[in-house]
């Protein structure tokens, strides 16, 4: 059975090792569902973190091949049980409605999001949530004509430790 | 060419084989690297150079092969312009290298080479690019090489654990009927001698996949023959008869497999891997043994004690007896007028006394050569096994030649797939490596003429090939050539041939419409082989 499952991928910070993981994905046909990357707890290490929509033992099989990829120091995947896991969205919107519609004023206090820039033409607001959460002001803003809207790849952090600090340790031993 | 120009310096050191083609660089590299176990080296320039290299550098890659490509690439601030020859060439080789790298500043030439050639030739080895910039090639600085044996992130060998070696051991206790299928893991190991040793003191036969055979020689009493699409009847049938597979070095191949979910399920699996990501990736294996089989083997030699699996022998034999009285004996001794391969194959083995290195292309060529081609020694069958690279056999042989100049290395050929790579005739000639290179025409694209023979009602849908006359090509080249189209000329042609100590072409004329047997086909079960 497919589930979600986010794999994250400690790593070398080097040129081209984007191309090289995302080409396991490619090879086998699997449509990568979400992709982020970024500094980790680590100097000079780099963390993926990847949402796919997989079998577990198809999932297994890449986090293998992406394992023994030279620069990987190391991968997991996980369910979305085992992880904490967050999406941001940022929706711009015309400032006229903010003033006429007073109604948008409530959407925004109801979902918990921020505003995070206001200016005669337009405002902006950003909402950080499960993705429910930030489809969810999606369309409640609709209504009101968005100018822009884009949501960033999943981050997610495990529930159990990774214990890289320890293995990056040994390894620079 | 700032490159070449201080090779030009170094030609006393550096032996530079200029083949016609970059496609011949990449094979002669592996040709050079599967029989001398070092890293094999090839250099093109940027562009449509660095492109020709990707088939080679696919070939290594699927058939774990060391190699190092070099190419040059426009310079640094020219990158991304769409400047004269470049191509993204780190981008396009990616998928297909074990690693890759773009040099861009002339300071890390030492450092990345060093770690290149580390990274090729440790743990489960394969090709490794290293794209170096005009700028960084062009400019100086002070050398200072400093030997790579450790990548942080790279994990070469996985630890043993000793304790899925007592659980290995123990299912080879309680086995009937065990089997090992060794693969090219256990050359890529060096550990031949381990290797015999654990056969010989365990008394399992052991059957091999087509880069494995020359690991074990021919003759010994153990060996059970080849698995595989066109393996032997025996190992394929007993496959699904076996209560326990021993899988040692190799990563279940769908050519050696055949239907997956009826390949050895009443078996429990064994498999001994230096590559975590093989284990459970086509069979699942009941116990993994993840390791360097040159450490793994003797430990488990030392668990595993002998016994006669008598009955089981004798069903190998009888599996044997009839594959030598459907297959093998018509292919060897044939009664109709027309040549066959394999009789081709016995000559050599006759006039070579099974001391050659055999480099087969692709085809039913390969297949008859890896059947009957008989070896006494190590890294001596020489062939794309994994990509099926048509074209491969020719440069492989001339690097086979460069990297065990005191053997004999004899090239198989098809018609269709020599004339791939044919100019590397000329780098043949130039260079005067005595390779003996034997075309076995039959003017078709044999083993799919064969397919649409089985399978496609005998419509030979572009299958035919109208060929060109290939003796007068080789002499062309001012290579000594013969031509042999009667059984009688046979032998003493392979004898003249084998004699000489220059470069020799052989064409042999065979049969137009003979097929390779056994064979499983297309989606069915090893042990569905079909005899005819």
């Amino acid at each position: 059975m497919e589930t979600n499952y986010t794999i994250s991928i400690y790593t070398e910070n080097s040129v081209g090792l984007l191309n090289r993981v995302s080409a396991i994905f490619q090879r086998r046909h699997i449509n990568i569902i979400s992709i982020t990357s970024s500094a980790s707890e680590i100097d000079d290490v780099s963390r993926f973190v990847i949402v796919v929509s997989m079998t577990e033992d198809a999932v297994k099989k890449v986090v293998g091949q992406i394992e023994k990829q030279v620069e990987v120091i190391k991968a997991f995947y996980h369910t979305d049980e085992e992880t904490i896991f967050q999406e941001s969205a940022l929706y711009k919107v015309a400032s006229k409605s903010l003033f006429e519609e007073r109604h948008i004023q409530n959407i925004i206090k109801k979902s918990h999001a921020n505003i995070v820039t206001v200016n005669t033409a337009f405002f902006v607001i950003e909402k950080t949530g499960f993705r429910h959460e930030t489809e969810q002001l999606y369309e409640d803003l609709a209504p009101y004509g968005l100018l822009q809207f884009v949501r960033s790849g999943r981050i997610s952090v495990t529930k159990s430790p990774m214990n890289i600090k320890a293995l990056i340790n040994k390894l620079n031993d | 060419m700032p490159f070449y120009d201080e090779l030009y310096k170094f030609q006393d050191k550096l032996q530079h084989v200029l083949t016609r083609h970059e496609q011949g660089a990449t094979h002669a590299a592996q040709g050079f690297a599967r029989v001398s176990g070092k890293v094999g080296v090839c250099v093109a320039t940027s562009g449509p150079g660095a492109t020709n290299l990707v088939t080679g550098i696919a070939d290594a890659m699927i058939d774990s092969t060391p190699m190092i490509c070099i190419t040059g690439q426009v310079p640094s601030h020219l990158l991304g312009s769409d400047a004269f020859q470049e191509t993204d060439i780190i981008g396009i080789s990616t998928p297909v290298t074990k690693w890759n790298y773009q040099i861009t500043d002339v300071k890390e030439i030492p450092e990345i080479m060093a770690k290149a050639f580390y990274i090729a030739r440790s743990g489960r080895p394969g090709p490794v690019l290293v794209d170096i910039t005009k700028n960084a090639q062009f400019d100086t600085s002070d050398f200072k090489y400093k030997h790579c044996n450790a990548v942080r992130s790279y994990k070469p060998t996985p630890e043993i654990n000793p304790s899925d070696v007592d659980a290995a051991a123990a299912i080879i206790a309680s086995a009937k009927k065990p089997l090992i299928v060794w693969g090219q893991g256990v050359i890529l190991g060096k550990a031949e001698e381990e290797f015999k040793t654990f056969v010989e003191s365990s008394n399992i036969p052991a059957a091999w996949t087509i880069l494995g055979v020359s690991a074990l020689p021919t003759s010994h009493p153990l060996n059970v023959g080849m698995v595989g699409m066109h393996g032997n009847y025996g190992p394929n049938v007993l496959t699904n008869d076996c209560d326990v597979l021993i899988a040692i070095g190799m990563r279940f191949d769908d050519r050696v497999t055949g239907r997956l979910d009826s390949y050895a399920k009443q078996a429990k699996v064994i498999h001994l891997e230096i590559d975590p990501a093989e284990v459970n990736k086509n069979v699942k294996a009941d116990v993994a043994v993840l390791g360097d089989v040159k450490q793994t083997l003797p430990m488990l030699t030392q668990k595993v004690a002998s016994k006669p699996y008598t009955e089981w022998f004798e069903k190998f034999k009888a599996h044997d007896k009839i594959e030598f009285d459907e297959v093998i004996n018509n292919d060897l001794n044939p009664t109709k007028e027309g040549l066959s391969m394999a009789e081709v194959l016995k000559e050599i083995n006759r006039s070579s006394n099974s001391d050659a290195i055999v480099v087969s292309d692709v085809g039913q060529h390969q297949m008859i050569a890896c059947r009957y081609a008989t070896f006494n020694h190590s890294k001596s069958n020489i062939t794309s096994g994994g990509l099926g690279t048509m074209g491969f056999a020719l440069p492989a042989a001339l690097g086979a030649k460069m990297g065990a100049p005191d053997r004999e290395v004899v090239a198989i050929i098809g018609d269709g797939g020599f004339q791939m790579t044919i100019q590397e005739l000329g780098t043949i000639f130039q260079t005067q490596a005595a390779v003996k290179v034997v075309v076995l025409n039959n003017d078709f694209l044999g083993m799919v003429r064969q397919w649409q023979q089985l399978f496609f009602d005998k419509r030979y849908a572009s299958t035919e090939m109208v060929n060109p006359d290939f003796v007068k090509i080789a002499e062309g080249y001012f290579i000594d050539a013969k031509r042999v189209t009667k059984r009688a000329d046979l032998g003493k042609a392979v004898d003249e041939m084998m004699a000489s100590d220059k470069p020799y072409f052989l064409e042999v004329c065979v049969e137009k419409e003979d097929n390779v047997f056994p064979m499983i086909p297309s989606g069915a079960s090893v042990s569905e082989i079909r005899l005819s």
